[in-house]
């Protein structure tokens, strides 16, 4: 069967995001991006279907701008097969990325779509949920350990209580959590191989789809700072100091 | 304004996170809640006990068991047509299923609110919280999940709500529930317990870390929590993560043992209300956002803490 990953380029995992003075958003001018963490996820699972033999082909997209290429590549290399870039230089909300998506999931027909739960930048936890409302599609989220088999994909998820297990009927939208999978690192002959992998270049006009933002962003500020307490000398202290905030008995 | 609270239930209880949303949405106006499930006449009844609740919309039907989002989010969508604001605690349960909702309804949902500015204006951590967003949404119809720590719990009694069933919608077919694995712990949930005890790599071993957490926990009453590099070297499974890819929590008391305090860490704890740091390292980062520090060996003071309490 065919797999859909979708792949967002974000600010890199270890950098400490900086708001900007002028309070417009994050600055990401000279920042190192890379694959949303969680995109690397599904990526990987993706992978390790085809591995099992279970996948036959695995096709990356990405919405974002003419830089997005490169997130695509590290797909690729990693071991996805050929890639496709909604290129736009518009911020895409959930929204619009989900039917952007679903347009390119009707041409490409895949059994599965696996996405990241959230992206790390505007962490909204929404693009796969919308995506399978708008394919009639079952949705497993939040996946942290999948199984197909004959037409059907038990998903295991971790909710807050636990793990819950699923079964959804293909074809299935999945979105991934930290526990399904380590992503592997794309090695040197495999980055140089994915050069030559197909990228095909799309944009939202030609998919029709309407991206306009849904959301205005009036302001960005940086979180209340918290202040550095005391320090105490001894677990007396400590426990002494607990009491008093009514922590203890 | 007329709003649709999601009232997650489990086991006939209604779930705390459910009473934060139900503040956040008596900011926007008429408070009217759904209650989706299998024989949840007992819950429907609580909800109308909820404190600022008008009417509780019933969908009780076989297929909505389990809150599956195939099912459950075209009920919702239905009820829609008579709401200005669905409203969800953002949950694993809320985050499955309002989105879904939100796509039926053509709207760009607003995750995870901190605050209600205005009818069409909020606030929302982005970047794991190292930035406060405010946005404006331009859709009639508004979709928000509320992050349960940023609202004070309404009352679960107090309220004179009445019950009306709606529409169950039919069965699509595509998803059915197979089990749920509970946590196996005597423990409070991380993201709802009032005390977290939380360890980072310096435990040196999985045994070390339970061993020596376990009990300073049960003395408390309280959750574990561990930081990703603990997660990351195997001494604590992966559910027990706290920070920006693990778990956000914020409860009374956080107390961070043997924990540097990296930024992802940060990010998931921050917004507790009491930050206790132990740590051998008296420039560690995790002192500078502590209300109360104690530098020195965790070896020692987790036992003699656990000892003296």
């Amino acid at each position: 069967m065919k797999v859909l990953v979708a792949v967002k380029r974000v600010i890199d995992y270890n950098v400490k995001p900086r708001v900007k003075m002028d309070g417009t958003g994050v600055d990401l001018t000279n920042v190192k991006m890379s694959m949303n963490p969680f995109d690397e996820i599904a990526v990987e699972e993706a992978i390790r279907l085809k591995e099992k033999g279970v996948a036959t082909e695995i096709v990356a997209v990405s919405i974002g701008p003419a830089k997005a290429q490169e997130t695509l590549r590290t797909a690729l290399a990693m071991g996805a097969d050929r890639a496709v870039l909604v290129q736009t230089d518009e911020e895409v909300e959930p929204l619009g990325v989900a039917k952007l998506l679903a347009k390119i999931a009707a041409e490409e027909q895949p059994q599965m779509v696996i996405l990241g739960k959230q992206a790390i930048d505007d962490d909204n936890n929404a693009t796969g949920q919308m995506l399978a409302a708008l394919l009639g599609w079952p949705q497993g989220t939040f996946a942290s350990k999948i199984d197909p088999s004959g037409g059907e994909v038990s998903v295991t998820r971790e909710v807050d209580g636990g793990l819950e297990t699923d079964k959804l009927k293909l074809p299935a939208v999945i979105t991934t959590d930290l526990r399904l999978n380590e992503p592997r690192y794309a090695s040197l002959p495999n980055i140089m191989k994915a050069k030559s992998k197909p990228l095909a270049t799309k944009t939202p006009d030609e998919l029709g789809v309407d991206v306009t933002r849904r959301l205005e962003t009036l302001k960005v500020a940086e979180p209340p700072k918290r202040q550095a307490g005391d320090k105490v000398g001894s677990v007396e202290e400590l426990i002494g100091k607990l009491k008093t905030l009514g922590v203890v008995q | 304004m007329k709003t649709l609270v999601y009232v997650e239930h489990e086991g006939g209880q209604i779930k705390d996170a459910t009473l934060a949303a139900v503040t956040a949405a008596s900011k926007l106006g008429e408070v009217h809640a759904l209650v989706a499930g299998s024989n949840v006449g007992a819950v429907a009844e609580a909800a109308t006990k909820i404190a600022g609740v008008g009417k509780v919309h019933v969908a009780d039907a076989a297929h909505l068991d389990h809150g599956l989002a195939e099912n459950v989010a075209p009920v919702a969508a239905k009820l829609m047509e008579t709401h200005d604001a669905f409203v969800a605690p953002a949950t694993t349960t809320g985050k499955n299923i309002a989105p879904r909702v939100a796509a039926l309804l053509d709207v760009m949902q607003v995750s995870e609110i901190l605050s209600v500015e205005d009818e069409n204006t909020f606030t929302r951590p982005i970047y794991a919280g190292n930035a406060i967003a405010t946005v404006r949404t331009s859709d009639a119809k508004k979709v928000l999940t509320v992050r349960g720590t940023a609202f004070e719990k309404a009352a679960r009694e107090g309220g004179s709500g009445s019950v009306e069933q709606v529409e169950a919608g039919s069965d699509t077919g595509t998803s059915s529930f197979v089990n749920l694995e509970a946590s196996e712990s005597e423990r409070p949930e991380l993201t709802s317990a009032k005390i977290i005890v939380s360890g980072g790599r310096a435990f040196g071993s999985s045994d070390q870390f339970h061993s020596l957490l376990d009990p300073l926990a049960d003395k408390l009453g309280a959750a574990v929590g561990a930081s990703r590099a603990a997660v990351d070297a195997g001494y604590a499974p992966n559910d027990y993560q706290v920070g920006q890819t693990g778990k956000i929590v914020a409860p009374e008391v956080y107390i961070a043992i043997g924990i540097s305090g990296a930024i992802q860490h940060l990010a998931g704890m921050k917004d507790s209300k009491i930050i206790v740091a132990i740590n051998k390292d008296e420039e560690a980062p995790i002192f500078q956002v502590a209300d109360i520090g104690l530098v020195g060996d965790l070896f020692k003071i987790v036992p003699e803490l656990t000892e003296k309490l």
